[in-house]
């Protein structure tokens, strides 16, 4: 069957519903209809998938679907603390993400990002699996290696364990991180190895043209669920959380200023900054994060939250009250409620953080955005290496020779 | 004051047998530490079941540990039993028919009873039925003799009970005339801070051993003179020692840090629980959360500088498939060290095999050739793990060490080497541009050596030679993504290449027994001792043989060819149900006759040499 057969067999509209016995309570942990990302069938929308652009048909990026008055942080390729520019960083490849598609965003925020940092671009590596996001290391002019679909995270924990001098990032997407590699990106997080990972979130495959992840959202039409997935989705920093993560944040790729500044506080947490983009696949996955990320609704539908501020979103006309272990929306407008009737947010708190992080996809919520959790604990790196010094200042430095004659030996 | 008669032995075999938790394999490495302070050669042979601590008195929880020992050169652990000693009878009717007939038994008296007989469903008493006579039984009540020891002791009844075997140690060392000072030594250190254990067990000891003297069951007491071996400092070692070892050496040599990453498995965690301890020689070991994650750690490693190194067993090979198909394309050095064991899938975890050949060879992928490098003895297993990391480092290449349960767990004694005879290990990592692209210096990744075929090593930290590398296919050189069709063909034949070079790193072959014999048999890995004593057992017979082992799998050495057209005859021991013997043929095309085991227990020579008897008539 072709794209387009498959295509006009998927219905016009769709009423994804919830698995049987898994009915929303109050809040509901996912509501199963979205406003803004109607029946529209995650397929192919006529365009060329990715890998088969037509020879000189360059996608030239970063896109021009980002909205108005959303343009990066920073001067364009101004000179960053370590005197180099976002050129710098740029690779010589062509970059082959499809047109208009998200990544291209996060790549240019990343790239405008590394020279603020003032770390030396040959310090720096970036570490992917695989899936359309995973290409991401061969656009940047650092080292970097694009791996094995969800490995990235061994990988990374062997590289900063051994080099616990280099700057590390990792790159991952929904699949790569939470389906086939779930084992490892639990593991990183508890162990806490000191690098970044950025986890492009776009609730799809797009790389092997379009079947649900799992992040996608129960009744999911797709080439491999034509009659709408069944399975429960991943609320990812829910995920991590559970994992001990120490530093979990979520961002979006139509909001590269407040991308830029969640990634670089991730860089400046010492131990496994972990960052959710959700990021839009304009091909097989259109429009999923528009509620969130577009002007009409934004304003409404996410909240932008930081520590030790309280939550209002809204323009300041809403916020976010605890009422018991859960949320509520107040309006502060109508005499009822004030700002000081706001939670105020702390993000070294695990409670807070599974609360807020449980808001996800809800009807009457806002979507969080922002660093969720903060925990300053040792990193896996540094006491790996500090266990290694130890038994260095204990017994010595080794002898091979010694060694070798250890033990009970007899001369012939 | 000793009346008994002292009989000479060249060689003897000694198998301890009992319940998993009646450490036996405690007491045979006691008795192979004495063995070995008597300079007998040796060689030990530790069979234990998957179950930890299996029902008492059952058959399937039965452990033992065999020695052959002898002032002969020895190559085995034996081909049968002298002496057996059986701690209950389950331990007696499993290991039965690998007693000689005229062997001696010894047991503990006090088990055989209805209760263990039921538990290893036998119908009678052993000891009565008259299924023993063709040996010689010797019952010591084992059980009483320790309870009344250590009666008076502060010590409960299971405490007691488990020191039995200390009992039956001294009173087997006692037997052979070996020296009691070792064991007494490591049960000083072993239970230092319990001096009231440390004291009973010494106690026992000692019982045993004077038992010995003063019982009337025995009239003669063996010698085994000390062997002529080689001049030089000995110890005994383990096959999983050597290797651990072998990798120490690699890293002082090399100046490399070595990271090792290894999910638990048997009967590779051994390797890990050594490595752990060398902390202080530049090795970090990382227990990952599987076996995929243990072969990514190393290969984060070997990008940034250091050795990446990973252990398996069988089931875990085929999980580390992928990533070693990404190591290879990466063409990074990285080190897999598969210990095998008996499959398929989880087969016989704590029982050897040969049978990961195959999927050594062939297990990824794509078009995915890379060296395999096998050990073929416990000490064999230093210089194998030495030479799998020069390779790798050399060659840039991941490098796959077979080992197996029979090698890993058996021991030998062992001319410590001398550091400085061990081949030079340099590493050169890239420092600055290699080539020039429109009058640029640029770095490629993947422009090779000439000799080697190697790629360069830049590692994160140097400036200038930032590159990307990665799983889908490289452009010659640049090392640029490519789809290329003429480009994957040339790459995918430099690899071959590349691994086909190492021909040059493989010294002449040589040959065991006779030269100008018809008949070959061409071995690998842990066989060796088992086909040269097998050989010169068919020699002394009158027959003409001779034997070649091949530590390199891949590649073939380049004068095996040459080698074999001396001979017209071929026989290729295994165990396995035939793997080297495919991939001979396939390269030779001559009739290579396969002669299989798949036991889960290593050949003896005896076999061996009736096979060449059966062949010579």
């Amino acid at each position: 069957m072709s794209d387009d057969e498959s295509k006009s067999k998927m219905p016009s509209k769709r009423k994804p519903t919830l698995p049987p016995g898994a009915k929303p309570k109050s809040p509901p942990s996912r509501p199963p209809v979205r406003p803004g990302a109607s029946g529209k069938p995650a397929g192919p929308p006529g365009k060329l998938p990715p890998g088969k652009m037509p020879p000189g048909k360059r996608p030239a990026g970063p896109p021009g679907k980002m909205p108005p008055g959303k343009s990066p942080a920073g001067p364009p390729g101004g000179d960053g603390a370590s005197g180099l520019t976002r050129k710098d960083f740029t690779s010589d490849q062509d970059v082959r993400w499809c047109p208009g598609c998200g990544d291209y965003a996060v790549l240019a925020t990343v790239q405008r990002l590394m020279p603020e940092l003032g770390i030396p671009r040959e310090k720096i590596v970036f570490i992917s699996g695989i899936g359309c996001s995973s290409r991401f290391p061969y656009y940047m002019n650092t080292y970097g290696m694009h791996s094995i679909h969800g490995r990235a995270p061994t990988i990374v924990t062997g590289l900063k364990t051994s080099r616990p001098d280099l700057d590390i990032w990792m790159i991952t997407g929904d699949g790569d991180s939470l389906s086939i590699g779930g084992n490892h990106i639990i593991h990183i997080m508890r162990r806490n190895v000191n690098l970044q990972i950025i986890m492009f979130n776009n609730q799809i495959y797009g790389l092997t043209k379009g079947q649900y992840s799992p992040t996608s959202e129960v009744g999911k039409i797709t080439k491999s669920t034509p009659f709408g997935s069944i399975d429960h989705p991943f609320n990812p920093i829910a995920l991590v959380l559970g994992a001990e993560s120490s530093f979990a944040a979520r961002t979006m790729d139509r909001d590269p200023k407040h991308m830029k500044d969640i990634l670089r506080r991730a860089h400046d947490f010492k131990g496994t900054g972990f960052v959710e983009v959700y990021q839009n696949c304009n091909i097989f996955n259109d429009e999923a994060f528009f509620e969130y990320t577009e002007k009409a609704t934004k304003s409404d539908r996410a909240i932008f939250f930081e520590h030790e501020q309280p939550l209002v979103y809204a323009g300041g006309t809403k916020g976010l009250r605890l009422e018991g272990f859960h949320l509520e929306a107040i309006d502060l407008e109508n005499g009822d409620w004030g700002v000081e009737d706001c939670l105020k947010y702390d993000e070294t708190s695990r409670e807070l953080a599974t609360i807020l992080a449980r808001v996800y996809w809800h009807e009457e919520l806002p979507q969080p955005f922002g660093v969720f959790y903060r925990e300053d604990r040792a990193t896996y790196d540094d006491q790996v290496n500090a266990q290694v010094q130890g038994v260095i200042k204990k017994r010595g430095k080794g002898s091979l020779e010694e060694l070798l004659a250890e033990g009970d030996t007899w001369v012939v | 004051m000793s009346t008994k008669t002292v009989e000479r032995l060249d060689e003897a075999t000694v198998l301890f047998a009992g319940d998993s938790g009646d450490g036996m394999q405690l007491t045979g490495s006691q008795f192979t530490l004495a063995t070995a302070y008597a300079m007998n050669d040796l060689a030990t042979l530790p069979d234990f079941p998957a179950e930890i601590r299996a029902p008492i008195g059952t058959t399937y929880g039965v452990s033992g540990f065999q020695l052959h020992f002898g002032s002969i050169d020895i190559r085995t652990p034996g081909d049968e039993v002298d002496l057996l000693i059986a701690m209950n009878p389950a331990a007696l009717k499993v290991n039965l028919d690998r007693v000689r007939a005229g062997g001696t038994i010894l047991v503990n008296s006090n088990t055989f009873e209805k209760r263990n007989f039921d538990l290893a469903k036998m119908d009678s008493n052993p000891l009565e039925d008259g299924s023993l006579d063709k040996y010689r039984v010797i019952q010591v009540e084992l059980t009483r003799l320790t309870r009344e020891t250590l009666k008076g002791w502060d010590l409960n009844q299971k405490e007691i009970d488990r020191s039995k075997n200390m009992f039956a140690l001294g009173l087997s060392l006692w037997l052979y005339s070996r020296p009691i000072d070792p064991a007494r030594r490591w049960l000083a250190k072993k239970f230092a801070k319990l001096p009231l254990i440390r004291d009973a067990n010494l106690e026992l000891l000692k019982k045993g051993y004077h038992f010995g003297e003063t019982t009337e069951q025995f009239v003669t007491r063996y010698e085994v003179t000390p062997a002529t071996l080689p001049p030089g400092r000995y110890r005994a070692i383990q096959g999983v020692q050597a290797l651990a070892m072998g990798i120490v050496a690699a890293a002082d040599k090399s100046g490399l840090k070595i990271m090792y990453g290894s999910y638990p498995i048997t009967p590779a965690s051994d390797i890990l629980h050594a490595l752990s301890r060398y902390k202080n020689h530049d090795i970090t070991t990382v227990q990952a959360e599987d076996e995929i994650a243990s072969i990514g750690i190393a290969i984060g490693a070997s990008f940034g500088g250091s050795l990446g190194i990973t252990g398996t067993s069988g089931p875990g090979l085929a999980l580390k498939g992928e990533a070693l198909g990404l190591a290879l394309v990466l063409e990074l050095p990285l080190v897999l060290i598969n210990v095998q064991r008996g499959g398929p899938s989880t087969g016989l975890p704590t029982k050897t095999e040969q049978s990961d050949l195959m999927q050594a060879m062939y297990g990824r992928n794509g078009d995915a050739p890379l060296p395999i490098i096998a050990a073929s003895t416990p000490g064999d297993c230093f210089e194998v793990a030495y030479e799998a990391c020069r390779i790798a480092v050399k060659y840039m290449t991941p490098v796959l060490l077979l080992s197996d349960g029979y090698l890993a767990n058996g021991s030998e004694p062992w001319l410590i080497p001398d550091p400085d005879s061990l081949r030079d290990f340099n590493v050169n990592f890239a420092t600055k541009p290699n080539h020039k692209e429109d009058g640029v210096p640029v770095y490629w990744p993947y422009l090779r050596d000439e000799e080697t075929l190697a790629r360069p090593w830049a590692i994160p930290g140097t400036a200038g030679l930032e590159h990307r590398i990665g799983g889908l296919e490289k452009e010659d050189g640049s090392g640029n993504v490519s789809y290329e069709a003429d480009n994957h063909e040339l790459m995918t034949k430099l690899r071959a290449e590349k691994v086909q070079r190492i021909q040059q790193e493989i010294p002449p072959m040589e040959i065991f027994g006779d030269e100008d014999a018809d008949l070959v048999i061409v071995g690998w890995g842990s066989t060796r001792g088992a086909i040269e004593a097998g050989v010169t057992r068919a020699l002394n017979e009158g027959h003409r043989v001779a034997s070649i082992h091949l530590r390199f799998i891949n590649p073939l050495p380049s004068d095996l060819g040459k080698v074999l057209s001396k001979f017209s005859r071929y026989l290729v021991p295994e165990l396995n149900n035939g793997q080297l013997v495919k991939i001979l043929r396939d390269e030779f095309l001559l009739s290579f006759e396969a002669m299989n085991k798949i036991q889960g227990r290593p050949f003896g020579p005896a076999e061996i040499a009736a096979r060449i008897a059966k062949m010579a008539s």
